[in-house]
């Protein structure tokens, strides 16, 4: 099978632009699960939403998306307070609240879509689970001319719409509430004493999640969505020590999952003399663990590689050092 | 009401004759098969929950699909037929335990927190089983559509054999934890001081995942593998509502967890095409709803009328005193209408004024609250944990002859009070 | 809700504080009313209860109007809880607390909070500075950036407690004390006028422990008052003014030099228990 330029174009170019823009998405608001030790509300809300997204669409009974993300907005709002009031008031720690939640409600969704099935309804959890990048077609490029023609990017998907205007809204709400965040998320007791709400930015962390990763889902599915939430925002854990930088460096690597599992499923086996590309969300997936295990070993400070040669050099130059002694007996008086 | 439609459209002679195992043999099978895990998944889902281990089952379970895949592949190019179970769960726990321990290294030995660890690995690790699957499902080979069957779980999939094999297992893994109860409850409760003991924690915490990773692989087939994690949570987290005890609670989640995987086969093996792990898991989430809200111990209506008495207590027991105060001349005070109309419903106020019964109400909440603080003040280091001090009378909550104490103690210090002139510093005592 | 009268009554506020004859500062004007200014801290009845058992019982305080106060008390004495039941962080099943006579809740600007070192996850990616800065954030307000003078004043307060040199360092790069010195060097930034201290001097080299001392003093100079939880009984005369013993209940409080006596210290730290009294040092009125 020969790549054309035109093949390109109209099949890889729209899903590779989807699955870049939901990967960066993902990364930036993954930041903030990353660093609040939340990594499985990443993990919780995907599935959650399930009911939701089946619930809009049996409401509506169309595909529409946004009766669909209505839903999923409401299930993830649920799920997100369920899961606070499971663990404050049921004093549960949080992976417990979070298992018992999202299962709940995961297994609603799958009834619902067996339900919905059984009425002669074409809803598979399958597409949830691992979405459906490969469907994502545009149509009318006629060449590279079509990037700059407006009329032709008009036409492009509605899932890339979406996911352009979910990395955008990410973008700038985490520009106009940066300062107000790094707070509540380093330190929410301060954040209060000064005034900044920390509960209400934990609930609007949880809601920036659900609104990308639902956006996410009808092109990657969820189990890539709970990947890009953890994977580039832990692998720049091990790369940098800055806040900024950590944002930056995990947009950048959620990216290049992106292309290179994109590339590894569509291409890669073509040129391997495959006959088939193989699944695309999974391989993006895959990239991102990969990601995740270079930076974990070879990561400048952190990485484990260097953390122990970093060892062996402090022991080989281990100066007596003077130790913090005892309190002051008494003070200077 | 017809019974019908008590029973969603399922005549309800039928759903008898299933939940009584008078359905045939094999669904009787499968239904006890599928009991026996959900009790296995309590027993063993108490100690992870206590000891905070719950959702690292789940990275187990996502974990175990490209397992299952490789394994599907090896046995392909064996020529072994189609979908040889023992095969697949053995791939299954090969990357389950894989994946575990990927979870502990990343945890351990890098500054990244569990839950990003979890997360990570189990993404991953799924997207890596999906990709497989893609893979596998272009070879066109036979038996390739029962892989996915694992994500989701089937219980119609289950032969008899299997279903048998099934309720064994678990009934084996329920059996270890409580040859291990002891020990277990030792890990749970302070590692570091089981560790100091002589206990061995690290085998007993392999003992705990491996016993996880077992009810996991199991329930793969029926409940599937992303809920599977559901049958470890759910039941021990629902007993966790009604006590204290660690026993108790052991032998209520194994309850919870058989009684949900019970009912949950038999509504599945009746409603046509209901996954039956959905339903085994929404018949323990609504346990746990059940807990959650009505528990005695530590469910929400509890603990809120508790809070609110503690409050209502607290609010009427100084309005009290202070009403008794302002009769021996201090300023009279202002009381909030709830806090009048309660006191005025005991009979303790009227026109404003106390009663008699409110003036010895008021003085035995006096006598409580100078006791108290006497206790607070000669005995600061007997504070018990558990005790409700202060709130609760005090004749019930501590021994008579330690109150009696008390009162000799109170009488002399007022009376020193009375005679001396300020102690150095400024009491407020 | 008023506080809760009772025996408490000779504790309450206007009863002839033992301090005001003795205070450093004298009166800016003499005035006829018996409370001439809402003293900076005022917590009445103030009663917290973490699952129906009670943590804080009934306690009444009115800081002095300016000076370096310490909370004295054993472990599980609910100091911390003092602390954070004052600043809004944990439900109060009762009480009061108010901050130069209005509630707390209304005067977050003049509020400065140093919470325990443990609290925070030392591991975060920001640097000494971006923390300091963090103090600034109440007055810069939503939206607005962090601008060049919030850095500024930001990188002075770090050079008050010594730490100039490490602006640009991740913080779990630095020592324990030196984490501990970027904490009050926020709070410095904050420019409140009423500190609350968690532990500051938990933990800390030497160096660190003079760097802090040395900027109580500086506080205590310009007039702010800062209620400190403080474990060291050996330095509670030299570093501090005003004590407030206290466990679960306060048990005494005023000038050190008059409160810190082996009798309420046995008090409150056990009835029966002469040991401390013992321990105490032979020179509490040690301050210069």
């Amino acid at each position: 099978m020969e790549l054309t330029l035109l093949d390109f174009l109209r099949i890889d170019f729209p899903a590779l632009l989807a699955a870049v823009l939901a990967c960066a998405a993902c990364a930036l608001v993954g930041n903030f699960l990353v660093l609040r030790r939340q990594g499985l509300m990443g993990d919780a809300i995907s599935h959650a939403v399930l009911p939701g997204i089946v619930g809009g669409f049996l409401v509506a009974g169309t595909r529409e998306t946004l009766p669909m993300m209505a839903g999923a907005l409401l299930a993830a709002a649920l799920a997100g307070v369920l899961i606070e009031a499971v663990r404050r008031l049921g004093r549960l720690e949080s992976g417990a609240a979070m298992g018992v939640v999202f299962t709940v409600m995961f297994a609603a969704g799958v009834v619902l879509i067996e339900r919905a099935a059984a009425s002669g309804v074409d809803l598979d959890a399958d597409c949830v689970l691992y979405g459906q990048l490969e469907t994502i077609l545009w149509l009318e490029p006629t060449g590279w001319g079509s990037l700059l023609d407006p009329a032709a990017l008009a036409g492009l998907p509605r899932e890339v719409m979406t996911l352009g205007f979910v990395l955008a809204l990410c973008a700038g709400l985490v520009l106009l509430f940066y300062k107000e965040l790094k707070i509540t998320t380093f330190d929410p007791a301060l954040a209060s004493t000064l005034g900044i709400p920390a509960g209400a930015f934990h609930y609007g962390v949880v809601l920036l999640v659900a609104a990308t990763a639902i956006a996410a889902f009808e092109a990657v599915g969820s189990i890539l969505v709970i990947a890009m939430l953890i994977c580039p925002a832990a692998a720049a854990r091990m790369l940098t020590d800055r806040f900024a930088a950590q944002l930056a460096l995990s947009v950048l690597l959620g990216v290049l999952a992106a292309v290179l599992g994109y590339g590894g499923a569509a291409f890669l086996p073509l040129w391997l003399g495959a006959e088939h590309s193989l699944n695309a969300a999974g391989m993006i997936a895959v990239a991102s663990g990969l990601i995740l295990a270079l930076a974990v070993l070879f990561g400048p400070r952190h990485g484990l590689v260097g953390r122990r040669r970093g060892l062996r050099r402090v022991r080989a130059s281990a100066t007596p050092a003077s130790s913090p002694g005892p309190a002051v007996l008494g003070g200077e008086a | 009401m017809s019974a019908e439609a008590l029973t969603g459209g399922i005549p309800l002679e039928e759903l008898l004759r299933v939940l009584f195992f008078q359905a045939g043999f094999n669904t009787a099978v499968v239904v006890a098969g599928t009991a026996a895990l959900g009790l296995a998944g309590g027993t063993v889902g108490t100690f992870l929950l206590l000891r905070r281990r719950a959702l690292v089952s789940d990275a187990l379970s996502h974990a175990t699909l490209p397992g299952i895949a490789v394994a599907f592949l090896i046995g392909a190019a064996l020529g072994l037929p189609g979908r040889s179970l023992p095969l697949l769960l053995a791939g299954a726990v090969v990357s389950g335990v894989l994946g575990l321990l990927t979870v502990q290294a990343l945890a351990r030995h890098t500054r990244l927190t569990e839950d990003s660890a979890i997360g990570a690995v189990l993404s991953v690790f799924f997207g890596l089983g999906i990709v497989l699957i893609s893979y596998i499902q272009n070879l066109e080979l036979a038996g390739q559509a029962g892989l996915k069957t694992f994500i989701l779980g089937q219980t119609a999939a289950m032969a008899r054999g299997e279903a048998i094999a099934i309720g064994l297992l678990a009934a084996g893994a329920a059996a270890a934890v409580a040859l291990l109860f002891k020990e277990f409850r030792a890990l749970a409760f302070d590692p570091g001081f089981a560790a100091v003991q002589g206990w061995p924690v690290a085998r007993l915490d392999l003992a705990l995942m491996g016993l996880a990773t077992l009810v996991t692989v199991i329930g793969l087939q029926t409940v599937g593998l992303i809920l599977v994690v559901a049958l470890l949570i759910i039941p021990p987290a629902a007993a966790r509502f009604w006590t204290d005890r660690l026993a108790l609670m052991t032998w209520l989640a194994a309850g919870i967890g058989a009684l949900s995987g019970w009912l949950g086969a038999t509504l599945s093996a009746l409603l046509p095409k209901m996954p039956a792990g959905a339903v085994i898991v929404l018949v323990a989430g609504f346990f746990f709803l059940l807990s959650f809200l009505f528990a005695p111990a530590r469910g929400l209506a509890a603990a809120a009328l508790r809070g609110l008495a503690l409050r209502a207590g607290y609010a009427e027991r100084a309005a009290l005193v202070r009403l008794l105060a302002a009769e021996g001349g201090a300023p009279a005070p202002v009381l909030a209408a709830p806090l009048r109309l309660a006191l005025a419903a005991r009979g303790h106020l009227r026109g404003g004024r106390l009663t008699g019964r409110g003036r010895a109400a008021a003085r035995r909440a006096e006598r409580n609250r100078r006791l108290w603080e006497r206790f607070l003040i000669d005995h600061p280091t007997l504070l018990p944990g558990q005790l409700r001090w202060g709130i609760d009378d005090i004749d019930e909550a501590l021994p008579g002859d330690l109150v009696r104490l008390l009162e000799e103690r109170d009488a002399q210090e007022r009376n020193a009070l009375a005679r001396q002139a300020p102690a150095p510093g400024r009491l407020a005592s | 809700m008023q506080h809760f009268i009772g025996r408490h009554a000779a504790a309450e506020p206007g009863s002839g504080d033992a301090d005001a004859g003795s205070s450093p500062l004298p009166d800016p004007l003499p005035n006829p009313l018996p409370n001439p200014l809402p003293s900076p801290l005022a917590i009445r009845g103030l009663t917290v209860a973490y699952h129906r058992r009670p943590v804080l019982w009934e306690v009444a305080y009115e800081a002095p109007p300016r000076g370096l106060i310490a909370v004295v008390g054993p472990n599980g004495a609910g100091k911390s809880t003092l602390i954070k039941a004052c600043l809004g962080l944990v439900p109060k099943v009762a009480g009061t607390v108010e901050a130069f006579g209005r509630p707390i809740g209304e005067q977050r600007r003049r509020i400065g909070y140093v919470p325990q070192r443990e609290s925070v996850d030392w591991d975060f990616p920001v640097s000494a500075l971006d923390v300091v800065a963090m103090g600034r954030y109440g007055r810069i307000g939503w939206f607005r950036r962090v601008s060049r003078a919030h850095k500024e004043a930001a990188l002075h307060a770090l050079e008050r407690v010594g730490m100039a040199d490490f602006a640009r360092r991740q913080i779990g790069q630095l020592s324990g004390g030196q984490q501990q010195r970027v904490f009050l060097a926020r709070a410095l930034a904050q420019e409140a006028q009423l500190y609350f201290m968690d532990e500051p001097f938990a933990g800390v080299d030497a160096a660190t422990e003079h760097a802090i001392l040395d900027v109580l003093r500086d506080l205590d100079a310009a007039g702010r008052t800062v209620v400190c939880v403080h474990h060291d009984l050996q330095t509670v005369g030299g570093y501090f003014d005003h004590v407030l013993l206290m466990n679960t209940r306060v048990v005494a409080h005023g000038r050190v030099a008059t409160t810190l006596t082996p009798e309420l210290l046995a008090r409150t730290y056990g009835g029966q228990s002469q040991a401390f009294a013992a321990a105490l040092p032979a020179r509490q009125d040690a301050r210069p």
